[in-house]
């Protein structure tokens, strides 16, 4: 928490009304930072305060470290920031967790924000609102874009989570699609998906098994040449899957709208809203 | 990181994986040394790019002579080869390799690759080789084997003995692609690969396994802990992605005119797309950053005026957190320097962004500024459209 990301955020983590507790930073434990103690190790950490998530700001070499440290010592909620983790390692990571009870967020993913409570990210808090509908995406600062068109529509969201643009991430869109689905105070998702792997073919799957709220949707990159990295490491058309039409299709069968265009991501959601009943439409 | 052919196979040389014998050049005077060196009767000369489809191009040319090694090598180095895989500009042959002519019995295909969805390293397998994998797993699905492994335990002896059966080897030969599968995927993990592709791998007329052909592609993210590979990169053109990498940018060029600015890898794919829909045609994905620092969005106009093509420039930042007015700032500093003659439209959204405004419209510069993507690729369109030059 004492690098200079880690201070920034940290201190608009706080101003947002986030309970941060106490920040680790090896070779630092016993000084306080941000008016917070500091300590040498996630368990020493949790062994003088009562946090149960954490927020990982390491550089890519050693964050893969810092992952399965926060896991061991008992963290519930684990959001990775950090951009680089090698592929191999997080394949490695993810073996690891999958023996804990430990979720991971991420890595290289903006994190998660319930607007009005609590956010452990990197995302700007002003532009969220608070209200019922979920976003889930592979994106930054398309998130950003997107919820700030829902607010100024007047449609606030429940939950807001980054699940990152890496090709092995922590948390998939079926595991944040279940949990959109037994949260009460979710009733419609907005899916922002990417060219590359094939995630969004799964949640297309899900959604068309056994999701019960409407979902509006975006893939990015319809003019990507393949075989190339578009900035993100997942997002890559590659041993010929990946590609956006197949997403689109998948998404469609499923019943998902999508959209084409993304400056009409929130009025999709809006129509799609007012379509389901799920807000009323004033009639005179 | 893509490597040649040569460096792959250099690569998988210290895995005891039979690459066929084979010299790098550099020169025409190298090729002929090389094949001298190889004391073979027959050899290809083999254009080293890091593109596939080079046969049906013309780059792999059969030599028997040293005299047929130097013309080849004359021929091709320093020429640009256009493949189907490559841009109609081709890519430029810097080192050509001098490989042993085999006899062929049997060309099959292998790979390596991490499968997400399943989040494990995967080798795969197919009896034909030689040919486009996707076009077979199109037409031939079944014919397409899979062995997911461990990534501590790396592949198990089973799972070797059951792709060579699957690729239809027999007799000795399948203990010989045990140990090969199994030293591939050692390669594969210690080296922090993204794919390791063996197409053909070959059974020889007298009855042994040879790797052909081999495409390597490292892993981006962990190329700091591979200085080995890195240090040995052939030197390459000076692309603009290059260029961009060098920068800490991600940059790809693409066959349009109109220009883009953003931060963040999704709205960078976002904004193409909108300028797409709306019938325009980018000319580059580059994404800044999410963070957006005012350095690097100095360097990356810098990077974004070297392509002449350009008509007009779309900036779209999505700030948030950061503050428009030290965007604007980086914004006017790089455009002082450069002689700004296309349109440029400006979407600004964050904190200060009426700041930013302001200060745009007092630099002097011919900025349009924007609110909103849907507006900024219209505004971005019509000034192409136009045509207007500041």
């Amino acid at each position: 928490m004492t690098g200079a990301a880690g201070t920034f955020h940290a201190r608009l983590m706080l101003e947002y009304g986030t309970r941060l507790v106490a920040g680790v930073s090896p070779g630092k434990g016993g000084t306080s930072h941000l008016g917070l103690p500091v300590f040498d190790s996630v368990l020493d950490a949790i062994n003088e305060t009562d946090a149960e998530a954490s927020i990982i700001f390491v550089p890519a070499p050693f964050a893969p470290d810092a992952i399965i440290e926060a896991a061991e010592a008992g963290i519930k909620l684990i959001v990775c920031i950090t951009e680089g983790i090698p592929t191999l390692d997080m394949i490695k990571v993810k073996k690891y967790l999958a023996q804990t009870g430990s979720r991971l967020i991420g890595p290289n993913c903006p994190g998660i924000i319930t607007p009005g409570e609590t956010k452990i990210g990197i995302m700007p808090g002003y532009i969220h609102k608070p209200g019922n509908v979920g976003v889930v995406s592979r994106s930054g600062t398309l998130t950003y874009e997107v919820v700030w068109q829902l607010t100024k529509l007047g449609i606030g969201q429940s939950t807001c989570i980054g699940i990152g643009g890496d090709p092995i991430p922590g948390t998939s869109f079926v595991d944040i699609l279940r949990l959109f689905n037994d949260d009460d105070n979710t009733s419609a998702v907005v899916l922002i998906g990417e060219i590359g792997g094939g995630a969004e073919e799964e949640a297309a799957k899900f959604m068309k098994d056994s999701f019960k709220k409407p979902v509006v949707s975006f893939i990015a990159g319809q003019n990507a040449p393949k075989g190339k990295r578009m900035g993100h490491a997942g997002a890559i058309i590659s041993h010929g899957s990946g590609s956006c039409e197949d997403k689109i299709r998948a998404l469609k069968q499923a019943g998902v709208t999508v959209a084409e265009n993304p400056a009409e991501i929130g009025a999709k959601m809006d129509w799609l809203l007012k379509e389901t009943g799920l807000i009323k439409v004033e009639t005179n | 990181m893509k490597l040649h052919e040569y460096q792959a196979k250099e690569l998988l040389r210290n895995y005891d994986t039979h690459v066929s014998r084979g010299i790098v050049a550099f020169s025409p005077e190298e090729a002929v040394k090389a094949f001298r060196e190889l004391g073979c009767p027959r050899a290809v000369l083999k254009a080293q790019i890091l593109a596939g489809g080079r046969g049906k191009a013309g780059g792999i040319k059969e030599i028997n002579s040293p005299e047929e090694a130097r013309t080849s090598a004359k021929r091709l180095l320093g020429s640009r080869l256009v493949t189907a895989q490559t841009t109609p500009e081709g890519e430029e042959v810097r080192a050509v390799l001098i490989q042993e002519a085999i006899d062929i019995q049997k060309e099959m295909y292998i790979s390596f690759w991490v499968d997400r969805g399943g989040a494990t390293p995967l080798l795969m397998g197919c009896p034909e080789g030689g040919v486009e994998i996707e076009v077979v797993a199109r037409r031939s699905p079944e014919q397409i084997f899979r062995e997911p492994f461990d990534i501590l335990f790396g592949l198990h002896q089973f799972q070797a003995r059951r792709m060579a059966s699957a690729l239809g080897l027999d007799g000795p030969l399948v203990r010989e692609a045990v140990s090969l599968f199994r030293n591939l995927s050692r390669a594969f993990i210690e080296n922090d690969l993204s794919l390791l592709e063996i197409n053909p791998l070959a059974v020889s007329r007298d009855g042994a396994l040879s790797i052909i052909d081999a495409k390597v592609d490292l892993d981006d993210n962990a190329t700091f802990r591979h200085p080995e590979i890195t240090a040995g990169k052939c030197p390459s053109e000076e692309t603009l992605e290059a260029k961009a990498s060098a920068l800490g940018l991600s940059y790809i060029g693409l066959d349009g005119d109109i220009g883009c600015l953003v931060n963040g890898a999704g709205l960078a794919m976002a904004t193409m797309d909108i300028i797409r829909h709306h019938g325009g045609r980018p000319a580059n994905f580059l994404d800044v950053g999410g963070d957006a620092s005012a350095e690097k969005v100095t360097q990356a106009f810098k990077i974004l005026f070297e392509d002449t093509r350009l008509r007009a420039v779309l900036v779209n930042i999505f700030g948030g957190i950061v503050k428009c007015d030290m965007i604007a700032e980086a914004i006017i500093s790089a455009l002082k320097d450069t002689k700004l003659k296309v349109p440029l439209v400006v979407r600004l959204e964050g904190t200060n962004a009426h700041i930013a405004r302001k200060m745009l419209a007092k630099s002097g510069l011919k900025v349009v500024f924007t609110e909103g993507m849907e507006e900024a690729a219209k505004r971005v369109l019509e000034a192409t459209k136009q045509n207007t030059h500041f």
